[in-house]
């Protein structure tokens, strides 16, 4: 399970506004309990702005045990700032940093649930550039290709509780399923992605089809029902 | 002839200098079509590198000594996007010039560096209405009077003559890149403050060779 595992990778959250870079660590940090979560947010004088140094200390921070971590910027000289860190850096600090190409709060929430469950940096790195794709968009259109194969485990279950798989729930199941040794789909969308969670729109009274595949297909499976049967505390 | 570490330390207080005087015009330029702070944060960064000059207890070695303490500084204190593209560009002019001295072909590798920088971090081409265009038409000004022998301080002086074409130049272009781009048409009819700052820069390093 995705609790007990060690979180390795933080997020360095670059915002021009220090309460956006702080108000984004509130929001993932709440859906990925323990993560690292470095806001550097605002200019050196409190004000609007990004601070070469406070970027600089977020990642020595990020950095200093061997640690790695992901970078999000929201616009302008907040990317040209946080690049001009890492041009700066060490080899070695620079190349356990990577910047991503993401919408900053979806960015932070997907990356942070996807570092909970202990992923590498690279793993972590995709979720976040992932986020970028959920908007506007249908559900994933691989999806429907990857079902009715042998082998796969199916099963159906009624959303209980009144608000749905809203972010709280869609996180505590993206984390449960990407601790299993099996490849996910809740109606057609990647199980162990929160934003993909979310995007289902599953309400009260939905009934989700969920298919895995893969050694841990069955359990996977089981705890999924048995999570969004028990209603996530809210009914 | 040649340039030598007087000359950049020259050209940082002479760079220092020409910001502060001219401080109240890149704000205006920057209020007509940006957010109004380019010339309080020049004036910030330079303020600060000069004072990391008059606390230096022994003489840089090289040239690109001075260059990489300019880099740094204006990193971490101009902020805004001005900052991280003119800290780029002295940093990577202070990799192309570990060198005691420059002859005119030393000054082109050193301007070529910094508009490689420019262009790296801020990803523009010429005619997007940035410091691009003032940039580019100063190295291949500085490439021609190199290659036709002209002395380091001609060099920079046609270097810093098409900056300041450039900079007039952008009066009539419409922004694509960067804060001016959000007004779209409306940013035409005003320089580019940072195309004007690079002028600026580029006549003090002139000066700083007479």
């Amino acid at each position: 399970m995705s609790q007990g595992s060690e979180v390795r990778v933080a997020l360095i959250l670059v915002s021009h506004s220090r309460a956006l870079a702080e108000g984004a660590a509130e929001l993932a940090g709440q859906m990925a309990p323990g993560v690292r979560l470095l806001a550097a947010g605002g200019g050196d004088d409190g004000g609007l702005g990004t601070s070469f140094d406070a970027i600089e200390s977020a990642v020595a921070t990020a950095t200093a045990d061997g640690g790695s971590a992901v970078v999000l910027t929201d616009l302008g000289s907040a990317v040209l700032t946080a690049e001009s860190v890492l041009e700066l850096a060490d080899a070695d600090v620079a190349s356990r940093v990577r910047l991503a190409d993401a919408p900053f709060v979806e960015g932070a929430v997907a990356a942070a649930v996807t570092a909970h469950g202990g992923a590498d940096l690279a793993t972590v790195h995709a979720s976040a550039e992932a986020a970028g794709d959920m908007f506007g968009a249908g559900p994933e259109p691989a999806a429907a290709a990857e079902v009715a194969q042998d082998g796969v485990v199916r099963a159906t279950v009624t959303v209980r509780n009144p608000l749905g798989l809203h972010a709280r729930p869609a996180a505590v199941l993206a984390r449960m399923l990407a601790g299993y040794d099996a490849k996910v789909l809740v109606d057609g969308a990647n199980g162990a992605s929160v934003l993909a969670l979310m995007k289902l729109g599953a309400t009260e009274g939905h009934e989700l089809r969920v298919e895995a595949e893969g050694p841990q297909a069955a359990s996977a499976v089981e705890a999924f029902v048995e999570a969004v049967a028990g209603g996530f505390g809210e009914v | 002839m040649t340039l030598d570490v007087a000359w950049a330390i020259g050209w940082v207080r002479l760079s220092a200098q020409t910001v502060t005087e001219h401080r109240s015009e890149l704000i205006e330029l920057d209020r007509q079509i940006g957010d109004g702070d380019h010339g309080e944060n020049l004036f910030r960064g330079f303020t600060a590198v000069t004072a990391k000059l008059d606390a230096l207890e022994t003489q840089p070695a090289d040239i690109g000594e001075v260059l990489k303490l300019v880099a740094t500084t204006l990193m971490s204190t101009v902020g805004g996007a001005a900052g991280p593209l003119y800290g780029t560009a002295y940093l990577r002019a202070a990799k192309a010039t570990g060198l005691p001295e420059l002859d005119s072909h030393g000054v082109v590798a050193l301007l070529e560096a910094a508009l490689e920088g420019i262009v790296a971090r801020g990803k523009a081409r010429t005619g997007e209405k940035t410091m691009v265009d003032a940039w580019a038409p100063a190295v291949e000004a500085a490439v021609a009077a190199a290659d036709a022998g002209a002395t380091p301080a001609a060099v920079l002086e046609a270097a810093a003559a098409a900056a300041g074409a450039g900079a007039e130049a952008t009066v009539e272009l419409i922004a694509t890149k960067g804060r001016a781009s959000y007004l779209g048409e409306r940013s035409q009819h005003h320089m580019d403050p940072g195309a004007r700052s690079t002028e600026l820069i580029l006549r003090a390093a002139a000066q700083a060779a007479e």
